[in-house]
């Protein structure tokens, strides 16, 4: 039981092979291996966060000076950073790419995820952010190459779900 | 002190740097004085000038990055000090116009006119050359030394609650957004070339 390795390898080989040379985090459960694995790439550029709000200047930082990111946050971390991707994000057309671990769902053992977990993908549609799930490992390196080309060519954030399935080892 | 002579004070030094400004009356002066392509101005997302600018500076080690920040802005963001200071770009300095006071929605004070120290803020955060200036020969001195050093630095300003009479100016936002990074790209090809 515990954090797929895996997973979050494949995950993290995905972001690689889109060329994403700075990735911002704040850990949570489902993410450590994948905090890690940036930490330990010399190619990476890893910015630990206190808020995930400073991710979106961050990453905006980042695509003015010609550099791919991405960013690593739980549900509630998007929740945390919404000014940031409606007044940058989207009044500048900033593209994110935003990896978001997906807790309150079915299955959730732990009382205070789960209510992030009901308004996470009501949040997202009202944001009119395009999302979609990385849930089958055979998937996720098509999707996350999709949800990259999308970000840079619409020139908008792009969200990816991180699904239990994926990240946790019953 | 008035902002804008601060700004006036170090325009010349701008012009080899890339700039990002707050919203209000810190984008309005600094245009007044001369718009340049090196020059953001994020006109909403307040809190989040400082953390595009470590974006910047960590992604463009050759660049020197200038951060025109504000009170009301950095007190919305707080924990940018504390992550400025564990990356600690020597390419940043970030300049505080501290007014106490919340100017373009008619002046309420903010927590510094109650005393908040947002130098001490920042040197407790870990960012270790801090300075507040109160003269105008004080700021020209501290901000052109930092902008020529080689060391992360904040340095807040305390200005007058005074400001432009009107904040809009015939800039678009996107316009303004994609000169910026289209400087960057030409600056950069010039350098590899």
């Amino acid at each position: 039981m515990g954090v797929s390795v895996a997973n979050s390898r494949l995950i993290y080989d995905a972001l690689k092979a889109c060329s994403i040379r700075l990735i911002s985090a704040l850990p949570e459960t489902w993410l450590v291996h994948l905090i890690r694995l940036a930490d330990e790439d010399p190619e990476m550029m890893l910015v630990r966060l206190s808020k995930e709000e400073e991710g979106v200047g961050i990453s905006a930082g980042a695509h003015f000076a010609g550099v791919n990111s991405a960013m690593l946050m739980q549900n509630h971390g998007l929740l945390a950073a919404i000014n940031g991707v409606v007044s940058f994000a989207h009044l500048y057309k900033i593209p994110l790419l935003m990896l978001i671990s997906y807790r309150g769902t079915l299955g959730e053992r732990d009382p205070w995820q789960t209510q992030g977990g009901n308004v996470t993908e009501a949040v997202l549609r009202a944001l009119g952010i395009p999302y979609s799930f990385l849930e089958a490992p055979e998937t996720v390196s098509r999707r996350i190459r999709q949800a990259h080309t999308l970000t840079v060519s619409s020139l908008q954030p792009v969200a990816l779900l991180l699904m239990r399935d994926l990240m946790w080892e019953e | 002190m008035l902002r804008l002579d601060c700004l006036r004070a170090i325009y010349p030094e701008l012009e080899r740097c890339l700039v990002v400004t707050i919203m209000g009356a810190v984008a309005a002066e600094l245009q007044s004085l001369g718009h340049r392509p090196n020059f953001f101005y994020l006109q909403h997302a307040m809190g989040l000038a400082s953390s595009t600018g470590l974006g910047l500076a960590l992604c463009l080690p050759e660049e020197r990055i200038v951060v025109l920040d504000g009170d009301g802005s950095l007190l919305m963001n707080l924990a940018s000090l504390s992550t400025l200071a564990r990356y600690n770009p020597g390419n940043l300095v970030h300049i505080v116009f501290d007014n106490q006071s919340l100017l373009s929605v008619g002046g309420f004070p903010t927590a510094t006119a109650a005393g908040t120290d947002l130098e001490g803020i920042a040197r407790a955060s870990g960012i270790r050359r801090t300075a507040t200036v109160e003269r105008l020969e004080q700021f020209q001195a501290a901000a052109t030394e930092a902008i020529r050093g080689r060391e992360l630095a904040t340095i807040v300003a305390r200005v007058e609650a005074a400001g432009p009479a009107t904040f809009l100016t015939d800039l678009a936002l996107l316009e303004n957004r994609f000169q910026f990074s289209r400087c960057i790209q030409q600056r950069h090809s010039a350098r590899n070339a």
